[in-house]
C-alpha cells in the first residue's frame, strides 16, 4: 500500500498538517522490563488527547477558510487507528510514517522526521501539534519541528485565527494568556482541553478505509536520512527505569466514629500549627 | 567530535518584569549541587535588555559566572531570537550541560534549540544525578508517572534538560557571593523576530494562587457533585487555604483548569495538603507528594492516597466534612455558641 509523496496542493484555502500520536489509554501503561519501553502490543490505545484538540482547531480553521488538512503520524502500522479517527472527525487525508528505522527515536529524530516529511506535502500554511503527549509528556517535539524548519512557533495555543497570511493565536501561560502573531507558514502547539473535539462520523470513518486516504510512507519514501533516525539517531538513551515506590508516610488513619476521627485529626493539625484563629 | 572541550554547567535564566523567575532560581540551587559534584563551573545565560541587577542576583543564588546577552531584539521574549542567541552562545562557550526550567517558555525555547544544535533533550526532569563517568543523569517521571526514567546523553553535547518547576527548593541567597559577568553579543536581525506578542492578559492571581498557598484543600471525583465543592470552600476559609482539584474533576468541568494539581496540572508543595475524595492516582501524586504534611479523607480505605498520607480519615465525606467545619468553628470561636 506504499505510495509516493504525491499530495496535491489545494487551489485555495489553507493547507494544514496536524501531527498526532497514538498513545496507550489512561491506565494501560505497562513497561517492558527488558526493553524499558512502553508495552504497546495488546494494549488499548487512543489518539493522544491534546492531539484531538489540535485536529479540532484545524477543522475549525478549514471550515472557515477552506483548504485541506493532512494528518501525520509516526509509528507502527497499528497507528492507522488514530489516523482513521482523524479522518472520521473530518481530516481530508493522512500519512503514516512507518519504518523499522524509526523505532526508538527520541525527540531529536522525531522532530527531524516529522519536519522533513511535512516538507514533502508541498506548501503548507500551518502545522498543528498537541501541546504534549500523555505517554511521553515532553512538549519538545512541536518546537523541535519548528526549529528544524526554522519557521515561527506559537505554543500552548487555546485559540487561533488566520487573516492575510498571518496567524493570531491566544497562548495560555502560567500567569494568564498572551496574544501572539506570526506570518505563515507557522507551527502551533495546541493546549489540551481548549476546545471540544467533534465526534467521528460513520460515513467519514468508512471513507478512511478507502484506498489512499491513509497512505503509509517508509523513511525512504519520505526522503529521510536513515542515519538520523531511531536509536542510532537519538542523542539520549534511557539507561534505567525504576518503578516508583510510593513514599510511605506511615500515617495515622482514623476510621472510627466520625466525630472522634475529626476531633483527633484537628488536634493533630492544631498541634502542628495549621489552625489559626 | 571533540566533546571533551565542552565544560561546565549552564542554566538558562528566565525573567519576567525584571525579576528572575522562580523556576530559574530553583534550578540554580540544583545546578550548584551538580556543578560541585562534577567540580566544574556553574554559569547562567540571561538574554534581554537591562539585565545587570538580575545577573548579580543570580550570582548571589549560587552562580560562578553569568553570560549576559543584551540586544534590542531580545528585549521582549520570543522563541526564535532567544533560541538563536542561545545557539550562538552554546557554540561559543560549549557548556557540557544546559538546563532550563520546564516553564512554558523554557520548554518551547529548549525544544527549538535542541533542533538547532542537534543534541539530546530530556523533558520535565524531577531529579538529577551524576554518573561515575561524569555524565548528567536526567531523571523524569515516565509512563504516566508510574516509573522514573534515567536518561543519559552521551553522544552529543551539551546534555540538555528541562526541569519541572517547584520540585527543587529555592537556594539561600548569599549577598557576599562574587561571580563574573561576561557580556556577549548576538547576531540578530529584525527578520529573526518572526513572532510577536501583541497583548498580555494577566490572571496572575488565579494562576499563582496554588503555588503560593501554604494550605491546599483539594477535591476529587469522590465528592460526587460540583455543588459539594462548597464544603471545600468553607473548609478553605476556616483553614486559610485555597481549593485545588484533581484532573478528573477539571476534565468534567467542575473546576477551572488553573486549579488542577498533578502531572498534567500544577506541582505544589504546600505545608499542608488535604486530599478529599481523591483516590491518589500516580499522576495526581506526582503533583503533590512533596507537600510537607498530607491529610487524606476518603470513604475507600484501600485508596492509594492513604499510603502517602500523614493523617487520614476513612469515612463518608458528607459526614466528615460538615463535622470538620463544625468543630473548626468551635475551635475558632472558643466555644460553640460564642459568636455574636
Amino acid at each position: 500500500m506504499e505510495s509516493g509523496p504525491k499530495v496535491q496542493p489545494p487551489s485555495n484555502g489553507l493547507k494544514i498538517a496536524v501531527c498526532l500520536k497514538q498513545v496507550p489509554k489512561g491506565e494501560h501503561l505497562e513497561i517492558d522490563p527488558v526493553k524499558k519501553t512502553l508495552v504497546r502490543e495488546g494494549v488499548e490505545s487512543e489518539m493522544n488527547p491534546a492531539d484531538k484538540n489540535a485536529v479540532e482547531l484545524a477543522l475549525q480553521l478549514r471550515d472557515e477558510h477552506g483548504g485541506e488538512i493532512i494528518a501525520l503520524s509516526m509509528g507502527p502500522p497499528t497507528f492507522t487507528r488514530s489516523l482513521e479517527m482523524a479522518i472520521g472527525m473530518g481530516v481530508d487525508r493522512a500519512i503514516l510514517l512507518s519504518d523499522r528505522a524509526l523505532a526508538g527515536s527520541d525527540t531529536t529524530p522525531t522532530s527531524y522526521a516529522l519536519a522533513e516529511t511535512i516538507t514533502k506535502f508541498g506548501k503548507t500554511n500551518l502545522i498543528l501539534c498537541g501541546e504534549e503527549t500523555s505517554d511521553s509528556s515532553t512538549g519538545h517535539v512541536g518546537p523541535g519541528i519548528a526549529g528544524h524548519l526554522d519557521i515561527p512557533q506559537i505554543t500552548y495555543v487555546v485559540d487561533a485565527e488566520v487573516e492575510n497570511g498571518k496567524v493570531t493565536a491566544k497562548r495560555a501561560v502560567e500567569f494568564g494568556f498572551e496574544i501572539w502573531e506570526a506570518k505563515m507558514p507557522a507551527l502551533l502547539t495546541v493546549k489540551f482541553g481548549c476546545n471540544r473535539p467533534r465526534e467521528p462520523t460513520l460515513s467519514r470513518k468508512i471513507k478512511a478505509k478507502r484506498g489512499n486516504v491513509i497512505q503509509v510512507w517508509s523513511a525512504s519514501v519520505a526522503g529521510l536520512d536513515k542515519s538520523k533516525l531511531g536509536l542510532e539517531g537519538s542523542p539520549t538513551v534511557v539507561s534505567d527505569i525504576e518503578t516508583v515506590e510510593l513514599p510511605s508516610r506511615k500515617g495515622e488513619i482514623y476510621s472510627e466514629d466520625v466525630k472522634e476521627s475529626v476531633s483527633k485529626l484537628l488536634d493533630q493539625l492544631k498541634e502542628k500549627g495549621f489552625i489559626r484563629g | 567530535m571533540a566533546l571533551e572541550v565542552y565544560h561546565g554547567t549552564m542554566i538558562f535564566l528566565e525573567h519576567r518584569k525584571n525579576r528572575l523567575r522562580n523556576a530559574s532560581i530553583q534550578l540554580i540551587g540544583e545546578g550548584r549541587r551538580l556543578a560541585d559534584m562534577l567540580s566544574v563551573e556553574l554559569s547562567g545565560a540571561i538574554l534581554g535588555k537591562g539585565l545587570d541587577a538580575m545577573a548579580e542576583e543570580a550570582i548571589q543564588y549560587g552562580l560562578d559566572r553569568v553570560y549576559l546577552v543584551e540586544h534590542e531584539l531580545l528585549r521582549d521574549y520570543a522563541p526564535r531570537p532567544y533560541a538563536k542567541a542561545l545557539a550562538e552562545l552554546v557554540r561559543k562557550r560549549k557548556p557540557e550541560a544546559l538546563l532550563f526550567g520546564a516553564t512554558m517558555n523554557g520548554r518551547e525555547v529548549a525544544g527549538r534549540l535542541h533542533a538547532y544544535i542537534h543534541t539530546g533533550l530530556a523533558a520535565d526532569c524531577t531529579a538529577f544525578g551524576v554518573t561515575n563517568d561524569g555524565y548528567i543523569e536526567m531523571i523524569r517521571p515516565a509512563f504516566g508517572g508510574k516509573s522514573l526514567a534515567h536518561i543519559l546523553c552521551k553522544k552529543t553535547k551539551p546534555q540538555m534538560a528541562s526541569a519541572r518547576p517547584n520540585v527543587f527548593p529555592v537556594p539561600d541567597k548569599d549577598p557576599d557571593r562574587k561571580g563574573k559577568i561576561v557580556r556577549e553579543s548576538a547576531q540578530l536581525t529584525e527578520d529573526d523576530v518572526d513572532t510577536r506578542c501583541l497583548e498580555t492578559i494577566e490572571r496572575e492571581e488565579e494562576a499563582e494562587i496554588l503555588s503560593k498557598a501554604e494550605i491546599i484543600i483539594s477535591g476529587g471525583y469522590g465528592l460526587k457533585k460540583r455543588e459539594n465543592f462548597e464544603l471545600l470552600d468553607e473548609l478553605a476559609e476556616l483553614l486559610h487555604g485555597v481549593v485545588g482539584a484533581s484532573r478528573k474533576v477539571v476534565d468534567i468541568g467542575w473546576f477551572p483548569r488553573e486549579r488542577q494539581i498533578g502531572q498534567t496540572g500544577k506541582t505544589v508543595r504546600p505545608r499542608l495538603y488535604l486530599a478529599i475524595g481523591i483516590s491518589g492516582a500516580v499522576q495526581h501524586l506526582a503533583g503533590m507528594e512533596q507537600s510537607e504534611k498530607i491529610v487524606a479523607i476518603n470513604s475507600d480505605p484501600s485508596s492509594s492516597i492513604f499510603e502517602v498520607a500523614d493523617y487520614g480519615i476513612v469515612g463518608n465525606m458528607f459526614e466528615v466534612l460538615p463535622e470538620m467545619i463544625k468543630q473548626l468553628k468551635e475551635m475558632k470561636g472558643g466555644g460553640s455558641q460564642s459568636s455574636s
